[in-house]
């Protein structure tokens, strides 16, 4: 008896979250001033991504030199964005490859495309859509450190994933 | 290859343009072979022989094939004032004077010649004129001809570059400047990255690469109108633009189809047609000076190396091997080798390879040193370097000789290509 009625609890919590999940937006509270159009509701409930505990609050995956296959290491950081992003439909990211400079400005170009792309399909093995990504490389054109050292270097290898 | 480290000097410019950047140059080395030659300041108008001398001299400096001898205390200006045994103790195995006017019409005119003081007999004697602006025309082209008349080469000194200075994170120019680095002209100016200027073969456009819209996108630019078009703009990366030698089409690479590939395109964006299928990285395609001939860099054998690919289709070749990776080829321009960047050991080399012998040469000491191509005489080489923390613009000879470093006023020079003849 105890186990159907909580069958049916979870049941009717599963509905529930599935028939609320759509409703996401609606759920702000009411503008305190009347205001002849409806605001643009801010989100109540905590973001995961906007959470700093969250592994999602990791947008950058590093690879090592002439590489463009995401590092077991960073792994789950791609996958948990991928889960999210099937979570959250409306949501789009632009990924971004960057290289070292250790190679030809356009050797490297097409690297960081690859280091963009191969983010881009682990996200979609993890559930996300195609049409949810972009993929952009800046090659070594944007380093974020300029020194000629490996510890430069090391960051400069990186796919960035940024939200839109 | 020996350096001598002769320090010939560091040149400032007093005729700035209007980007009033005013650039220093130090030329390391010397040729096998100086012909000394003494110059002597143009009679006339004072400033304008001064500067004009001043170009001249540092012209033929630049290549290492002259010794400059000082005609200090003496100066000729018309053919009958010449005392060749005045020259002949000198040294001099040629002399060149003249004058220079501002005619009624605002035109520069330089008369010059260039005798042989050995056979006591003229060489060259001929009028070089332009508009008052074109000072340092007057001068390259005076230069040219000297050059040619005395090592029986094309002059390349009336030719120009194309660079992209990064003034800062945020402020990119695409510049067109003189062989020599000054009179330089934005051609673009923007906060986003540039990259990889390449001539039309008439030195009339450029195309070029600018992230200005997020990502690489190919424009194609009139150099005389302004006016530019899309060359490509697809999905993910487009980018290398390499002209064929009639003009008439363009390689470039583009990620659009998953990794970055070799496609050919007319300059005006139609026609597009994929010509490589490795599904590894092909780029920096470089037509040879027959357009049979493509050399481009892959990664399909695991590390970026040299490959070259008839245009009309079949098997690529691999011409790179041994330790190290091989990019950004560029063909000479008799088409019998090619000029490319070495890296091994943490350093960047410039290098050439000869087609039938296969040797290759190293040119450079190595450091930061990318991009090179080929002068239109095949001579000298232009590349990337660096020194002082900064990315400047170098040349070397195309036997490794001398070395020619151009710093520009701020910024880092990147991408240098030289442009072809007029």
């Amino acid at each position: 008896m105890n186990k159907i009625l909580i069958s049916i609890v979870l049941a009717n919590l599963l509905v529930a979250c599935a028939s609320e999940k759509p409703k996401e937006p609606e759920a702000a509270p009411a503008p305190v001033v009347e205001t002849p159009a409806p605001a643009p509701a801010p989100a109540v409930a905590v973001d995961p991504l906007n959470d700093p505990t969250s592994i999602l609050a990791k947008r950058s995956v590093y690879f090592p030199f002439d590489v463009s296959a995401v590092q077991a290491d960073d792994k789950p950081i791609v996958e948990a964005h991928g889960k999210y992003l099937s979570e959250h439909p409306d949501r789009k990211v632009r990924v971004e490859g960057n290289c070292d400079e250790r190679g030809s400005n356009e050797y490297n170009l097409a690297l960081g495309q690859r280091r963009a792309d191969s983010v881009k399909q682990m996200l979609i093995l993890s559930g996300a859509k195609a049409s949810q990504i972009e993929t952009v490389s800046y090659g070594e054109e944007k380093p974020v450190c300029t020194e000629h050292d490996e510890a430069c270097w090391k960051q400069n290898r990186r796919s960035d994933i940024k939200y839109q | 290859m020996k350096i001598w480290n002769v320090l010939v000097g560091m040149l400032l410019l007093a005729q700035a343009s209007t980007a009033g950047a005013a650039l220093s140059i130090e030329i390391i080395g010397a040729g096998e072979h100086q012909t000394p030659v003494a110059i002597v300041p143009f009679g006339g108008d004072q400033n304008l022989s001064l500067a004009i001398n001043t170009v001249i001299v540092s012209d033929l400096q630049r290549t290492g094939l002259f010794r400059l001898i000082d005609p200090i205390g003496k100066s000729p200006h018309e053919i009958e004032e010449v005392s060749y045994p005045d020259w002949q103790v000198r040294g001099a195995d040629a002399l060149v004077i003249g004058t220079v006017a501002v005619q009624p019409n605002g035109r520069i005119e330089a008369k010059f010649r260039l005798l042989d003081v050995v056979k006591q007999a003229q060489l060259v004697g001929q009028s070089v004129s332009a508009n008052a602006s074109q000072m340092r025309a007057v001068a390259h082209r005076i230069a040219d001809l000297i050059y040619e008349k005395l090592t029986g080469d094309q002059g390349v000194f009336s030719t120009r570059i194309a660079y992209v200075n990064r003034e800062s994170k945020k402020h990119y120019n695409l510049i067109v400047a003189d062989s020599d680095g000054y009179n330089e002209q934005s051609v673009l100016e923007q906060s986003e990255p540039i990259m990889s200027p390449a001539w039309s073969p008439d030195g009339s456009h450029l195309a070029y690469v600018s992230f200005e819209t997020g990502h690489a996108v190919v424009y194609v630019q009139s150099l005389y109108t302004r006016k530019r078009v899309v060359l490509a703009n697809f999905r993910g990366s487009n980018s290398a633009p390499a002209w064929s030698p009639d003009g008439k089409q363009l390689a470039i690479a583009l990620a659009r189809d998953g990794s970055t590939q070799l496609y050919l395109v007319k300059p005006d964006g139609s026609g597009l047609r994929r010509i490589t299928f490795s599904g590894t990285i092909d780029t920096e395609p470089n037509f040879s000076p027959d357009g049979q001939t493509l050399l481009f860099t892959s990664d399909r054998g695991g590390s970026p190396q040299i490959y070259s690919l008839l245009v009309s289709g079949g098997p690529a070749q691999r011409l790179t091997f041994g330790d190290g990776n091989n990019f950004s080829p560029h063909f000479s321009p008799d088409g019998k080798g090619f000029v490319y960047t070495h890296f091994i050991g943490g350093k960047f080399y410039i290098a050439t390879q000869d087609f039938l012998s296969g040797q290759v040469e190293i040119l450079t000491q190595g450091g930061w040193e990318k991009n090179p191509s080929f002068a239109p005489n095949g001579k000298l080489i232009l590349f990337a370097s660096e020194a002082r923390g900064r990315g400047i613009l170098a040349t070397v000879s195309s036997d490794g000789r001398v070395q020619e470093h151009m710093f520009t006023q701020s910024g880092d020079a990147r991408e240098p290509v030289w442009g072809p003849h007029l």
